[in-house]
């Protein structure tokens, strides 16, 4: 159990030299307390706020009724602009959607002409564009539905459907945004922490010291692995508990435990590609670039920032090395869905199988690395 | 040489100047007036803050509290600074610290003559000069890093005399330089001052035989001068016969060590196997033999000691045999086991200390003591002795809980050697343990060595420059480039030369070896160095200078151009990252599966779900069986839709009585759900229309108004043309910013800082030559990234591209200049790239509008979009691709941007230090 006693003693030297760090330590906080929160707060629904105008060309009862149904929070107030300023006003991104009535169009409606609505959308606003077309269409429907209704005319539909959304009943984007963003960070800390350790202990030569002595690269490895994971699982079951379900209120579903579990497995995967970045790398420079060609592409592809199940076959297949969107799916089934452990046991066994690669992989490049050194 | 007892001007006076950092005490009210003109030596033992000292004169350090006059100016006032920078030239302690490695030597020749404004001819001229005279002209194109120690130096020298100065400062000069190339040193300094007699040297040194050569003298301890005066007088006042014996006399009783003359009793010899034994050990670096056909044989017990010039192999040696390094060829066996790197228990019977510092410097001495103990598995009792016994041994008490990195060099030398010896080896290989270490210092480690060697049977092979210490060992061996040249006991190798000194010895043998191979770093005449004492710098100096911004440029850009790599990862890295961000998001949700439970079994029931499954976004899966079974699914992540058709459903739809379906989607991904709840509801209005059809209506001639939506920009609805150009902000952001932050925290790290401490470049001038290459590696990155997002994404440029250019042309000097605003708070490397990349990275992916429209965030985002340069680039850059915008639409976003400039610029500024703290 020698090696047990190496990887502890050696960790706890890794454990100080973050803590002594003020710098770090403020950005660590930081980053799990304020930066969660914001990101989190900062997208409230999927459709919000969103900015639109009228051209009302009618200037009717009708028209009027379908302007007032659009209030926030889905909607800003809408401004009333002039045919010829559409253009203009949406290039700028002024403005989203703009809904234009064409004259007479409450005559043409009455006397049954199916007069048309356009709706300008703009499209560079991927996610809000389609939705808020959807939205747009339902809000005016029910308008004219019910203005006509009551003057008189009847239009009951035969089958009614109801949709409701389980685990998260009112769409609350916080919730997942929430998640989203602790496992960004989550992702982001661990490699830097464990990879720029590894770089540091290169760029002052305190490596080839450690083995001299009688220590393994992979004790080495494993003593970054647990210290730095450890700290950032600390930061992570206070940024869980005071930010997530506290100040953001998302409730937790499943097990807290059982997350924490995951999360540690999801740690050292990451902590693992760390170690790996760091060993490729010949200096800091070239790290911090590595870093940000794994970190950023999994911020962005891990599901958290647009759905796994849309990216094209090549891309999937590719964003499945990535811990993060095994951790990703894991924790959503947890947080939201109040999975057990039989229903997320396969991502937690991807992300333990995931991590050992990282791990076998950079352990072999490290005792490389390291007899090639000199 | 010169006559002391005249009156001369002072060029340093110093009174009652005080430094503190935290509770050490560096500085306590020196009082000191340096005459100028001369060859002033600095002594002292470890940490009396004689480096401190110089660091203050230099004006590389502020000035705590007293009084100090440099060159008849107030080092206080930054005017006086200024004037100061071209008069005096500094080389800081280290070997090479303030050379740029991956610089050629002329390249770093060349960088400090622009510094100093020197025009190109005299540039030449004066590298020219220099180098035929140090000897270095031959190797004009290799890398400073691969220069030896004794070259570094050199090197160092040479940049410090291009431009002439008055005051020389050199802080150890010849500590870790081989005493060939420190004679070569010191001939160089004095044939210096025959060309340039009113120049003045500053020089603290830890070798007393060079003080001897000095003219005047300051001995220190404890942050204190104890007295001045030439080596004469202090050896008169003292009584003492020679330099080093006045020295010890002048320190405070409890810092002069035993005073005993050291006495080493005779090994003996009974015929025990060789600790250690190299036969034909050979080393390839590449096409470079670092070492050829070594062999030798060291006794138990032994001390034996390894001479030669720096960079003759015997760290190669040393490391060879702890198994750092892989052996080419040859053998070599540790206690009569062949060196396996991988045999640990061979390790815990070895102690190694090697030439650089490499204990963990954030850990306290103690800390790092009881590490280390635990390491080499010593019982808990046993350590606690250990660790008593050694900082008793090497008087680490009083130090005990200092940081380790915070220690001066000898100090931290003392501590490596401590935690060499922590586990009692049976073998200890030293490499250069006594560079930096006083002579006080110095004995008191031999005294242990002796006691190791002859009491404990401890083996012991170490490597030194100093020829007294050389004297000390059993047997030596001379080594250069790579081959032992003789190895044999030090009196016998001594008595080979006519003076009986070793060192004759020692320099006879390598300049030997040099002829025969022919090769030289002989000065050619130090003639060259007579005369020509123009006065180059100076008219130039103080304000701002374009000349040495570009100076700052160039050499950054070379070495940029040094690191390939590098280079590679931020314009590929960014391509391949465009190329996989742009394909992999995409918004559109299709394959959503869907599961019924269908209670009612009608045709009319299954008419419904038809209506799901005839489109490409629904995918059935198996049928449910109860509430249950839907609620689990869904738990489970096996459906995302479940459908419940209640019983009764087809005669209610044939009787004309509004029934309820209901959808159960997954909410936990609220993006998603949003997404599918909407394509439910399509696929249920599909159905109500169809049902119309099936009775005979024409469902759009019911319809009561018609609706139709132009989708803008990107008719097609793409994720492509939406993503494509609004994720080239993000990189052009990030790569720039975090590397411009390493940037100048590594110039921190690694020291080279200094130079821009002690030269007259300016705060503007530093922060402006760094940014400039790396705004045109941005620039040259954001060319490639709109090759590819025209090319390959195929998104077209439909706008002006003019303005778009111009505002990246502001976005790279804005990314830049956060990337210095951060580099100028944090100290270290890795601070650098945590808070470069944290705090830069949400709010260009999250809150600049690249998936959520900045008017559609939240207060708080929309302030952080509203702040962040990142949201105005994704403007101009969707404007130029997808919204086909001009000049006139693009204008407020480029004055944004335009803005930003100073407002990252003048925090970078204000924050940047023209000295150390």
């Amino acid at each position: 159990m020698k090696w047990v006693r190496h990887i502890f003693w050696l960790g706890t030297k890794e454990l100080r030299a973050v803590l002594t760090d003020p710098m770090m330590v403020f950005l660590i906080l930081f980053m799990f307390s304020g930066m969660v929160y914001l990101q989190a707060s900062a997208v409230t629904e999927n459709v919000n706020n969103a900015s639109l105008a009228i051209v009302d060309e009618d200037n009717s009862l009708v028209s009027r009724r379908i302007a007032n149904a659009f209030f926030p929070p889905n909607f800003q107030r809408p401004d009333y602009i002039e045919a010829d300023d559409v253009t203009g006003a949406m290039a700028d991104g002024r403005y989203l959607f703009v809904l234009s009535f064409p004259p007479n169009f409450e005559r043409d409606l009455r006397r049954g002409w199916q007069p048309t609505l356009y709706l300008d959308v703009d499209a560079t606003a991927m996610m809000q564009a389609g939705l808020g077309d959807g939205y747009i269409q339902s809000i005016v429907a029910a308008e004219i539905t019910d203005f006509l209704q009551s003057d008189g005319a009847s239009s009951d539909s035969p089958v009614a459907l109801q949709t409701r959304r389980a685990f998260n009943p009112n769409g609350t984007q916080r919730w997942f945004q929430a998640i989203s963003a602790v496992l960004d960070f989550l992702s982001l800390v661990t490699i830097i922490l464990v990879g720029a350790a590894l770089i540091r202990e290169r760029e002052h030569g305190t490596i080839e010291h450690l083995l001299v002595m009688p220590l393994t690269a992979t004790e080495v490895a494993l003593a970054k692995i647990w210290a730095n994971g450890l700290i950032i699982l600390v930061a992570f079951s206070g940024s869980l508990t005071l930010v997530v379900e506290g100040l953001l209120g998302v409730p937790v579903a499943g097990s807290r435990g059982l997350l924490m579990f995951g999360a540690a497995a999801f740690l050292f995967a990451q902590a693992s590609i760390g170690i790996l970045l760091g060993i490729v790398a010949r200096s800091m420079a070239q790290f911090a670039l590595l870093m940000l060609l794994v970190v950023l592409p999994m911020m962005m592809l891990s599901g958290g920032m647009s759905p796994v199940e849309s990216q094209p076959n090549g891309v999937r297949q590719f964003t499945w090395l990535f811990p993060s969107r095994h951790f990703l799916s894991f924790s959503h089934a947890i947080v939201f869905r109040g999975a057990d452990l039989t229903l997320v046991c396969g991502d937690l066994l991807r992300l333990l199988g995931l991590g050992s690669a990282y791990l076998v992989i950079s352990l072999t490049l490290f005792r490389r690395s390291l007899s090639a050194s000199g | 040489m010169s006559d002391v007892s005249a009156v001369r001007d002072s060029i340093v006076r110093a009174s009652g100047v005080s430094q503190h950092y935290g509770t050490t005490v560096a500085l306590q009210g020196v009082t000191l007036d340096v005459p100028a003109g001369l060859m002033v030596g600095i002594l002292g033992p470890d940490g009396v803050g004689k480096s401190t000292l110089l660091d203050l004169i230099a004006g590389a350090r502020k000035l705590q509290s007293g009084e100090l006059e440099v060159l008849g100016g107030d080092i206080r006032s930054a005017s006086h600074r200024r004037v100061l920078g071209p008069r005096l030239a500094y080389m800081p302690q280290g070997l090479g610290k303030n050379l740029y490695h991956s610089l050629s030597v002329r390249e770093n020749l060349d960088f400090f003559g622009r510094l100093f404004a020197l025009d190109t001819a005299d540039r030449a001229a004066q590298i020219e000069r220099l180098t035929r005279a140090t000897g270095l002209l031959p190797f004009l194109d290799r890398p400073a890093g691969k220069l030896s120690g004794g070259m570094k130096q050199k090197l160092g020298l040479c940049c410090s005399l291009l431009h002439d100065p008055d005051l020389l400062i050199l802080d150890e000069p010849t500590t870790g330089v081989d005493p060939l190339s420190r004679g070569q040193f010191w001939d160089l300094i004095a044939d210096i001052r025959k060309g340039r007699p009113n120049m003045s040297v500053l020089v603290s040194t830890a070798y007393m035989d060079e003080a001897d050569g000095f003219d005047w003298l300051v001995a220190m301890a404890d942050g204190r001068i104890l007295d001045t005066g030439t080596p004469e007088e202090l050896r008169h006042k003292t009584d003492a016969a020679d330099l080093e014996t006045a020295f010890v006399r002048l320190l405070p009783e409890n810092r002069r060590g035993s005073g005993v003359e050291l006495d080493i009793p005779p090994l003996v010899a009974d015929g025990e196997a060789p600790a250690i034994v190299a036969r034909g050990l050979t080393k390839r670096f590449g096409d470079f033999t670092a070492l050829r056909d070594v062999s030798f044989e060291i006794r138990p017990g032994e001390i034996f000691g390894f001479l030669g010039s720096n960079g003759c192999g015997k760290t190669t040696t040393m490391k060879m045999l702890t198994g750092l390094l892989p052996i080419t060829e040859g053998e070599a066996e540790l206690m009569g086991r062949p060196v396996d790197a991988s045999d640990i228990a061979t390790r815990k019977r070895v102690g190694f200390m090697s030439q650089a510092f490499s204990l963990y410097g954030e850990l306290t001495v103690q800390q790092n003591l009881a590490l280390h103990a635990r390491l080499f598995d010593l019982p808990r009792d046993h350590a606690k002795r250990r660790i008593e016994e050694v900082v008793e041994l090497f008087d680490l008490a009083p130090i005990r809980n200092e940081k380790s990195g915070d220690l001066p060099l000898g100090m931290r030398q003392r501590l490596s050697l401590a935690v060499a010896v922590l586990h009692e080896p049976e073998v200890l290989i030293l490499d250069e343990p006594t560079s930096g270490v006083d002579p006080v210092a110095r004995d008191q480690f031999w005294d242990l060595l002796v006691h190791l060697s002859r009491e404990k049977k401890v083996t012991i092979f170490i490597s030194t420059h100093f020829m007294n210490e050389a004297l000390r060992c059993d047997r030596i061996s001379l080594m250069h480039a790579g081959q032992v040249l003789v190895y044999d006991e030090p009196k016998r190798l001594a008595d080979q030369s006519e003076s009986g000194r070793l060192e004759e010895t020692f320099i006879h043998y390598i300049e030997d070896a040099i002829a025969k191979q022919g090769g030289s770093e002989q000065p050619e005449s130090a003639d060259l160095l007579l005369g020509n004492a123009a006065q180059h710098a100076g008219s130039k100096a103080s304000g701002f200078s374009i000349g040495r911004l570009l100076a700052i440029s160039y050499r950054e850009m070379k070495d940029l151009s040094r690191d390939p790599i590098r280079v590679a990862f931020a314009s590929l890295g960014s391509v391949f990252l465009l190329l996989v961000i742009a394909m992999g998001i995409s918004m559109d949700v299709d394959n959503i599966t869907t599961a019924v439970l269908d209670e009612d079994q009608t045709p009319e029931s299954r008419a419904y779900m038809d209506a799901f499954f005839a489109s490409s976004y629904f995918t059935e899966s198996a049928q449910l069986a109860s509430h249950d079974d839907l609620m689990s699914r869904l738990r489970s992540g096996n459906i995302s839709v479940g459908v419940e058709i209640p019983r009764g459903f087809g005669r209610d739809v044939r009787d004309d009585r509004t029934v309820d379906v209901a959808a159960n989607i997954d909410g936990a991904n609220t993006q998603r759900a949003g997404t599918v709840e909407s394509y439910v509801t399509g696929a249920h209005a599909q159905y109500l229309q169809d049902l119309l059809r099936g009775q005979g209506f024409d469902p759009d001639e019911l319809s009561t108004y018609g609706f139709e939506s132009r989708y803008r920009y990107n008719p097609t609805f793409e994720s492509l043309n939406a993503i494509g150009p609004a994720v080239p902000p993000i990189m052009l952001l990030l790569i720039p910013a975090i590397l411009m932050a390493l940037s100048v925290a590594r110039e921190r790290e690694i020291g080279t800082i200094t130079n821009f401490y002690v030269t007259p470049t300016t705060k503007l001038e530093f922060l402006l030559g760094k940014q400039l290459p790396y705004i045109a590696v941005t620039m040259v990155n954001f060319a490639l990234l709109m090759l590819v997002v025209v090319l390959v994404l195929g998104v077209p440029m439909t706008g002006d591209f003019l303005p778009f250019a111009i505002g990246a042309l502001f976005y790279a000097i804005v990314a830049t200049a956060y990337g210095l605003m951060i580099s100028a708070a944090v100290k270290t490397q890795v601070a650098a790239v945590f808070a470069a990349s944290i705090l830069s990275m949400m709010p260009s992916v999250q809150f600049s509008g690249l998936i959520q429209p900045i008017s559609t965030l939240s207060d708080a985002g929309q302030a952080i979009g509203t702040f962040w340069p990142a949201s105005y680039f994704v403007h101009l850059s969707t404007g130029a691709f997808t919204k086909g915008l001009g000049w006139e639409e693009m204008l407020p976003s480029l004055l944004a941007l335009v803005a930003f400039v100073p407002a990252f610029m003048l925090p970078a500024y204000l924050l940047l230090r023209k000295q150390a703290a």
